[in-house]
């Protein structure tokens, strides 16, 4: 079993702390010298970059959230002066503004090494074919893949996303070894091959990397057996750096965490109080060697634990267990982002009041499907059907726009969509996963 | 000259129509004519009755989200090719049918079709110039 970076990913606890420090105490001074908004908010709570003397003083620092990160839109987060960005990518479809990332150069590079360290946890090596089925673009899973892969000297075919009969043909014909994609969409190749009649285990598919959704042990029982693979799980966040803030290794035993350059801890969601490992709560990640986009103390908003025994791949660094769950109402739906108050800003667009609705997330075969459940009001009801339709297009198409996948709008009767107390449930998630 | 109709947001469910029919046999109501255009999911159900004030308020208090309104109903002789005119001299003056369902009379020999047009005014200038009979809503209510 190989080992991307043994110097670091083996690295001794000791050394590795001392390691931690010397990066903390400097991330802290370069964001409180170059970022108005950790200089205000440092002035704010009395701290300056001489008061992190330990590791133990971390949560003397203050939190980063996303709203911050907006309010900062596009590049008031930027550490760097734009001319030594070399690389933006932007958070695939959130509420409002997006958020804007940039990489130096230096950036970069250490992407590519932390891609490379998961891909050859999950087995890939220079001999391998990786083909990366992520959509390539402003979204940092195609781009980040395929530089890591290439860092480790395999062949990168870069598909990107869709078309997946082309995909299953480029497979077959190109010989690829290693996938790289979202979990669900490993799920419907599988189906479309049996409905093409091919036997994945005729493939030379060898090993699968997910990724950008939460996913269970289940689905990957279903994926490894379907497609005859090692199905390793990788996770991470474009604010952060993309893919390759964690990853599994063959041991498939938690997602080693990289914390010579992310430093984890694990919080009390309501009362924002540091949790001891082991315990279940919200991620919060600092970056500690980010040069254009660092972030101090970044709410995650995913739910996961930590576990600090060393694994029996023998690498030495934190593992975090399978993300559980969001902190707030976010949805994964294909590998995308989706908050409720995008569906409701389309939904007050079509007469200026909001109607009762209810989104339904469900998947069917290996495919998620978003259904939103309007009901109908005086205003939005027609007695011509050519209209009735025209309407429930109109939203459909500008859902589509907004949220950058396909949505069904399904009118309802009034008071059909049940309430709780008084209120409507937003959103039913009916995903097994 | 015009004639009120309901309409109803009905989802495509079983016995929501029944629903709708038992609410108004209830309270009196009667049904002279109806259509119902449906999709997979909804249908919207089209009513004329004999109290079109009483029928929306019971409809509404029972929860049903409903519209109201304006059609023409229009009568035509009962036998072959008796629409088929009709139909032509709206096309040739230009007149868009939105839908349009039909009913018969019990004791004539005219058939009283339901027109929606978008423009319910020129619809009546086209139809009374070639001298079709357009029902008053009264007598239609009571037919």
């Amino acid at each position: 079993m190989r080992i991307w970076q043994p110097e670091y990913e083996c690295m001794d606890r000791g050394h590795l702390m001392d390691l931690q420090l010397e990066r903390l105490q400097a991330a802290v001074d370069r964001v409180y010298q170059r970022v108005p908004f950790y200089r205000e908010a440092f002035s704010r709570l009395k701290l300056h970059p001489r008061d992190i003397r330990s590791l133990e003083d971390l949560p003397l620092l203050p939190f980063t959230t996303k709203a911050d990160l907006r309010e900062s839109y596009p590049y008031g987060m930027f550490a760097v002066p734009l001319r030594e960005v070399v690389r933006i990518h932007s958070s695939s479809g959130t509420t409002g503004k997006p958020t804007v990332v940039g990489y130096t150069r230096s950036d970069l590079a250490t992407w590519s090494d932390l891609v490379a360290r998961f891909l050859t946890a999950g087995g890939v090596t220079s001999e391998d074919v990786v083909q990366i089925s992520f959509g390539y673009g402003l979204f940092t899973g195609g781009f980040g893949l395929h530089y890591g892969a290439e860092r480790i000297g395999a062949s990168v075919i870069p598909v990107s996303a869709g078309n997946t009969q082309r995909q299953i043909m480029i497979m077959q014909d190109f010989k690829t070894t290693a996938l790289v994609c979202t979990p669900t969409y490993a799920l419907y190749l599988s189906e479309v091959m049996a409905e093409m009649n091919i036997d994945p285990h005729t493939l030379c598919l060898r090993v699968g990397l997910f990724g950008s959704e939460p996913w269970s042990e289940n689905m990957r029982q279903q994926i490894e057996e379907r497609l005859g693979i090692l199905a390793t799980d990788n996770y991470g966040l474009s604010e952060i750096i993309g893919p390759g803030v964690a990853g599994e290794c063959e041991q498939k035993d938690g997602l080693h965490l990289f914390e010579d350059h992310f430093l984890p801890e694990v919080i009390d969601p309501e009362s924002g109080e540091v949790l001891p490992h082991g315990r279940e709560g919200e991620l919060v990640l600092t970056t500690l060697t980010k040069e254009a986009f660092p972030l101090i103390r970044y709410r995650t908003g995913d739910i996961t634990s930590l576990n600090p025994a060393p694994c029996r791949c023998g690498r030495t660094l934190v593992r975090m267990s399978r993300v559980f769950g969001r902190t707030d109402d976010m949805l994964i739906i294909r590998g995308v982002n989706v908050y409720p108050s995008q569906i409701e800003q389309v939904l007050l667009e079509m007469d200026g009041t909001l109607p009762h609705y209810q989104i339904i997330v469900d998947r069917k075969g290996a495919l998620d499907m978003l259904e939103v459940r309007v009901e109908v009001s005086e205003k939005i009801f027609f007695d011509e059907m050519k209209k009735q339709r025209a309407l429930v297009e109109k939203i459909e198409e500008r859902l589509r726009s907004v949220l950058g996948l396909s949505a069904q709008i399904k009118l309802v009767e009034p008071r059909s969509i049940e309430r709780f107390e008084g209120k409507a449930r937003r959103v039913v998630d009916r995903r097994k996963l | 000259m015009k004639v009120k109709q309901i309409s109803v947001f009905l989802e495509n469910r079983a016995g929501r129509l029944a629903e709708v029919t038992t609410i108004l046999g209830r309270e009196g109501i009667n049904i002279r004519a109806l259509s119902l255009a449906d999709t997979s999911d909804f249908g919207i159900l089209r009513l004329i009755v004999n109290d079109p004030l009483k029928a929306a308020r019971v409809l509404r208090e029972a929860g049903f989200t409903l519209g109201e309104t304006e059609v023409l109903a229009v009568e035509v002789p009962d036998r072959p090719g008796g629409l088929g005119e009709i139909l032509s001299l709206l096309h040739a003056a230009g007149m868009n049918v939105e839908y349009m369902y039909a009913f018969v009379e019990r004791s004539s020999d005219n058939a009283v079709i339901i027109f929606r047009f978008d423009d319910l005014d020129q619809a009546i200038r086209v139809l009374q110039e070639k001298g079709v009979t357009i029902l008053e809503g009264q007598t239609v209510y009571s037919l």
